[in-house]
């Protein structure tokens, strides 16, 4: 079992290298440069430019950036952003946090409503309830997710206004960051009130978010029990007698379950990219919003530096689901 | 030093919650997040309503809703006769913030106006590259490096600025946020703890507003500063929600979520209006949006093709469809609300018929051009796509095709300045400090050329006046000159002029004191605001 | 002999596949709404009433015909510069159908290619390959697109070519599994023992029997690249204003959100409409090409 993680885990390396090269060139690549930026309408001068491209390295042959790059991110230096100067590693640590916070809610959305209902669908299949799950299932996988917030948002937030409009908790609250997750800073804080605020302003971007992991792990479970359901194993269970749930819960879930979860592994990227859509519709102050602000910046220093942390953060998830698997099914370890 | 700094944050987040529960509250939904907080490294409006606008002050300020100027933390300053020395008499008494990561020991004189200045125009300052890729942006964008021959100490409340050449707008510069005065006894405390960066991330000035706290792309929190040298505030906390997106800003200000919003969408206008809890307050804005040819460029080296040209472009429909109204057309180079403004000029009417012939007269058939609209939406011109679309529509209409261009913004502010340039341009200003110089030379002078001049156009008439208006300080004198200036562009038309643009500021009825600032800028000092 | 065969057995081939297909009506009515799109694509300047960019000045902003204020001409409304929305989103469809085309027949080429080279050769070039395809599958695809089309400049033809190419790894393991799996299988020996060349054995003989899974992935990824397509143009970096591709129209509309719903509203309807359709249909294919779903 040690053998095979830490092979994963060699595998990764090179795969990590390549991501930071693809990280550090496309950035280089970018036409129009972060120094003509900063000064707006304003023109700046030859030399002025020049001299602020040398202050900032950019005029080192590009082998030299790399390497030094590498090196600085070795060491947990991810460089300073072109437009905040801020360190680009501390605005992912404190932007983070909101990702994943969302991410995690919306995944566990997915999971608690798209297990059982694939399960359902599997068991009742061909009935009109495994047909009209099927085809919600299909619409959440088919929508525009970026309209789909648009409209939540001017029906619950605008027309009913049940729910806030943007941001992570109501401004009356105020209290000191401790893990970065809203939910449970506002319950730490022991402010009244707090979490529930925290709650109604999380509801929106989580559904957004959730909408197409939970389509997909609903049509993932429901053709895994399928199968499962389609073993003789099961097919015996069921001559004996058992009845058909128990027959569900005891053997055919557990086995259904193996695909799903390497799919709810997959999901992450997804959420990712998601997440890109969903903050940027809900201004959900997290890394999404930040690398499409960063792109539109041209902040060198931030795209590379978000690239390689959230690309780093998909390889460990896939590397974390990889094991899990091996765990569950030996058959796969080699 | 990040766990430090949490530390401090959560101590005086602890200490701002003790007094929550009963202070006023004024929450602003602000467009984005600030680059920083040493305004003096940034030129976003966004930077400066949440840095010099609230943290810091300035040896002058412009009067709240003008562009005058009035006496800040100089309470007073003389002029030689030769316009080469300026002396500033500093207010006594002037307290710096006291905040849980600083607490000053002495009250506000001349080290600390040479230190705010000196870093950004000395080479060789300790703190002139105190964060990586300190560029003092508007220091260079005024040519203070240049301009400042030295700042002297004459005594602890006294400081003396010797300038290399005469320049008329330099009381008004130094009204501009990149000319905060900052803490030296702070940036010392600093450089002796090793967290020099510190200063862009934990403001601390003699401004109206403490800073608090800030919680990146999500909000920023300000207190009351008790200490402030023209008395506390009305309001206690002063709180900056960050919104980008216009219409959630619009139903956060609806929802009650924040009181005051900037940069409402258009077409959202009419419906905040209507809002009873709302007032909507509106002002032409600093600035214009052009169209600038390439007048060193057959055929638009003919001032009678650009004006023919602008004859048939229908500016009304862009104001319409772009702004849904909510501009004004632009005959002049500066807006109307700036002094110097020539409201006897006439502009070139919409004439589609009348501009055919006068292309025909220039002996110009079957012209293509090119016209630049900008990627990005700028307060002057907020959809330039848009705008140039109609252009297209309106030019074709007299036999002139145009293919509409565009590159990504650091391209497109490069490219466009280039002297071999082909096509039409627009692109747009505000108003740094009020002043005309900072239109009419900064934007058309001759040294422009390849530079802000976009239209690359050198006209000595022109030139001649705007730059004896630089060397006069009476500013009868100066408008005359910047008057006549108007009248030679007009005539000469290297642009066309497209409009200034109205700028919306949707408040609730609960905020009072508030005022519009025609800089674009935000500040919040005299705002009240009712339970 | 072979011809025989041959006549005899395509015909049923296709009918099977119809009956299996058929018994799917969702992937029917899927099927149904996909050519109606079509249709409306090829037939854009036939059928829509108004030219995409006609902007009538008087008329801006309208409401749908049915609402108070509307105008039966313009049977969904204007847009800001009073642009027939139905007429746009009629031209729309011409480009989500030409990007989905564009995207599916690039990345299969290309996916195609490198995963047969792949899973034919082994050893080292197969290890860089994957290796390669690792690092592009470690970034979210839609973030990998935008910085692409930051690169490449925004535009249409580049958002192509940047969905193109973060879509083109799934091909590249799909094509490679399913070389490997028949690569070994006796009538590829066979064939090799007969003394067919390398590419005959890669294209004729190995190729056409890994087709159903590609030509179900081909379905994923078309709609997967009209919605990705989409999620450009409304983050600003895909099709640039005025072309009425559904996504830009989409960003174009944000700042009319609470004034006119219309605006915001249909564009995206298009979008989930003819996704919903290709999915559909997709579904379909699966449950007609894969023999283990066939039965019961």
């Amino acid at each position: 079992m040690l053998r095979f993680f830490l092979g994963r885990l060699a595998i990764l390396i090179p795969t990590f290298l390549g991501v930071s090269l693809i990280a550090f060139s496309f950035i280089r690549l970018l036409p129009g440069d972060p120094v003509m930026l900063m000064s707006g309408e304003r023109v700046m001068s030859e030399e002025r430019h020049a001299q602020i491209m040398h202050d900032l390295g950019l005029d080192r042959p590009m082998y030299v950036q790399y390497f030094d790059y590498l090196g600085n991110v070795l060491t947990g230096d991810l460089g300073t952003s072109i437009v905040s100067k801020r360190p680009v590693f501390d605005d992912f640590l404190s932007l983070f946090p909101a990702t994943l916070e969302l991410s995690i809610c919306a995944i566990i959305v997915a999971m608690c409503l798209g297990i059982p209902a694939g399960v359902i669908a599997a068991v009742k299949r061909g009935t009109w309830f495994d047909q009209s799950i099927m085809g919600i299932a299909l619409v959440g996988y088919s929508m525009p997710i970026f309209w789909w917030g648009l409209l939540l948002m001017i029906f619950f937030s605008g027309y009913l206004q049940w729910t806030p409009v943007s941001g992570r908790i109501s401004l009356m609250y105020f209290f000191p960051p401790v893990t970065g997750f809203m939910l449970i800073d506002s319950l730490l804080s022991g402010q009244a009130g707090a979490f529930k605020s925290a709650v109604s302003y999380l509801i929106l971007p989580t559904v957004v978010l959730a909408t197409i992991p939970l389509a997909v792990i609903a049509r993932q479970t429901r053709s895994a029990m399928l199968e499962v359901l389609g073993e003789d194993y099961v097919r015996t269970a069921r001559s004996k007698g058992l009845s058909p749930w128990r027959v569900v819960g005891i053997h055919a879930l557990r086995n259904a379950l193996i695909p799903v979860i390497t799919t709810i592994g997959l999901q992450v990227g997804v959420l990712l990219a998601g997440a890109i859509l969903t903050e940027t519709i809900f201004s959900w102050p997290g890394i999404g919003k930040w690398m499409v602000d960063a792109v539109f910046k041209r902040d060198y220093a931030v795209v590379q530096g978000g690239l390689l942390m959230i690309a780093g953060v998909i390889m460990l998830v896939n590397l974390a689901v990889d094991v899990t698997y091996g765990f569950i099914n030996p058959r796969i370890r080699h | 030093m990040k766990k430090i700094s949490l530390l401090l944050a959560a101590t005086a987040l602890a200490s701002v919650m003790a007094t929550s529960a009963w202070s006023k509250t004024l929450v602003y939904c602000s467009e984005g997040s600030p680059e920083g907080f040493d305004p003096s490294l940034y030129t976003a409006g966004t930077t400066f309503d949440a840095s010099s606008r609230t943290a810091y002050s300035r040896l002058v300020e412009f009067k709240h809703g003008s562009t005058e100027i009035e006496p800040g933390v100089a309470e007073s300053w003389t002029i030689s006769p030769d316009g080469l020395e300026y002396t500033f008499k500093l207010r006594a008494g002037v307290k710096f913030q006291t905040t849980d990561y600083f607490t000053p020991t002495r009250e506000l004189n001349a080290d600390d106006v040479i230190f705010s200045f000196e870093r950004q125009i000395k080479a060789d300052h300790p703190w002139h590259k105190y964060v990586e890729g300190a560029s003092w942006e508007y220091a260079a964008g005024m040519g203070f490096p240049e301009l400042i021959k030295s700042i002297e100490k004459v005594d602890d409340l006294t400081v003396k600025f010797v300038l290399n050449k005469p320049e008329a707008p330099f009381i008004a510069n130094l009204g501009m946020d990149f000319a905060s005065i900052m803490s030296k006894e702070y940036a010392d405390k600093l450089t002796a703890e090793g967290k020099v960066a510190q200063l862009n991330q934990m403001p601390l000035g003699t401004g109206p507003f403490t800073f608090v706290a800030y919680q990146p792309d999500a909000v920023i929190r300000y207190k009351a500063n008790p200490d402030y040298y023209k008395g506390k505030e009305k309001i206690d906390d002063l709180v900056f929600a960050i919104t980008t997106d216009a219409a959630v800003r619009a139903q956060k200000l609806k929802a009650g979520e924040c009181h005051v919003m900037p940069y409402p969408n258009a077409a959202d206008v009419a419906e905040l209006k209507a809002d009873p809890n709302l007032t909507v307050m509106e002002e032409e804005g600093l600035n214009v949006a052009y169209l600038a040819y390439n007048t060193q460029m057959a055929p638009f080296d003919k001032p009678e093709v650009r004006k023919a040209l602008n004859m048939a472009v229908n500016k009304q429909a862009i104001i319409d469809a772009v702004f849904q109204g909510a501009a004004s057309i632009a005959k002049n180079p500066i807006p109307p609300t700036m002094w110097s403004y020539n409201d006897a000029i006439e502009d070139d009417k919409y004439d589609p018929d009348a501009a055919k012939k006068a292309l025909e007269a220039a002996g110009v058939k079957d012209l293509k051009m090119k016209i630049w609209a900008m990627p990005v939406s700028r307060p002057y011109m907020l959809n330039a796509r848009r705008a140039a679309e109609l252009m297209q529509a309106d030019l074709a209409k007299v036999g002139v095709e145009v293919e509409i261009v565009t590159h990504e913004w650091a391209e497109y502010l490069k490219l466009s300045s280039d002297v071999k340039r082909d096509g039409a341009v627009m692109l747009g200003w505000t108003g740094d400090n009020g002043d005309p110089d900072n239109f009419l030379d900064t934007l058309l002078g001759c040294e422009a050329v390849g530079g802000n001049n976009r239209a690359q156009w050198c006209n000595e008439e022109f030139n001649k006046l705007v730059k004896a208006a630089k060397q006069t300080s009476d500013q009868a004198e100066r408008a005359k000159f910047y008057q006549d200036a108007q009248v030679i562009f007009k005539r000469e038309a290297p642009w066309n002029t497209i409009d200034h643009s109205l700028v919306f500021l949707p408040v609730s009825k609960k905020v009072s004191g508030f005022v519009q600032d025609p800089l674009g800028i935000h500040r919040f000092d005299g705002a009240d605001i009712a339970e | 002999m072979s011809s025989a065969t041959v006549k005899t057995g395509h015909p049923s081939a296709l009918a099977e596949f119809w009956y299996y297909f058929s018994r799917n009506k969702g992937a029917v009515l899927g099927f149904a709404v996909f050519v109606i799109v079509l249709l409306l694509a090829v037939l854009a300047p036939i059928v829509a009433p108004h030219a995409p960019s006609e902007q009538v000045r008087e008329k801006l902003l309208l409401p749908p015909s049915w609402m108070a204020g509307g105008d039966a001409s313009y049977l969904l409304g204007t847009d800001a510069v009073g642009r027939d929305i139905l007429s746009r989103l009629i031209y729309g469809a011409r480009f989500s159908l030409f990007i989905g085309l564009v995207v599916v027949t690039l990345s299969v080429i290309s996916g195609v290619l490198i995963g047969l080279v792949a899973g034919y050769f082994r050893g080292r070039v197969d290890i860089v390959i994957m290796r390669v395809m690792d690092i592009i599958l470690a970034f979210p695809s839609l973030l990998l697109a935008l910085v692409l089309v930051a690169v490449l400049g925004p535009g249409l033809l580049n958002a192509m070519i940047a969905i193109a190419l973060v879509n083109q790894p799934h091909f590249v393991r799909l094509t490679r599994a399913s070389v490997m799996a028949e690569r070994e299988k006796d009538y590829v020996i066979a064939s090799r023992v007969a003394g067919a060349g390398t590419l005959r054995i890669m294209f004729l003989t190995i190729l056409p029997n890994c087709l159903a899974p590609l030509i179900v992935q081909a379905t994923l990824a078309f709609s997967a690249a009209i919605l990705d397509a989409a999620a450009l143009g409304f983050l600003g970096m895909g099709a640039q204003p005025p072309t009425p591709e559904w996504g830009t129209m989409l960003a174009e509309a944000r700042e009319f959100i609470q004034r006119a719903w219309w605006v915001v509203t249909f564009p995206g309807l298009a979008i989930l409409v003819t996704v919903l359709a290709i999915n559909l249909m997709g579904d379909g294919l699966r449950d007609a090409l894969d023999p283990k779903l066939k039965r019961s």
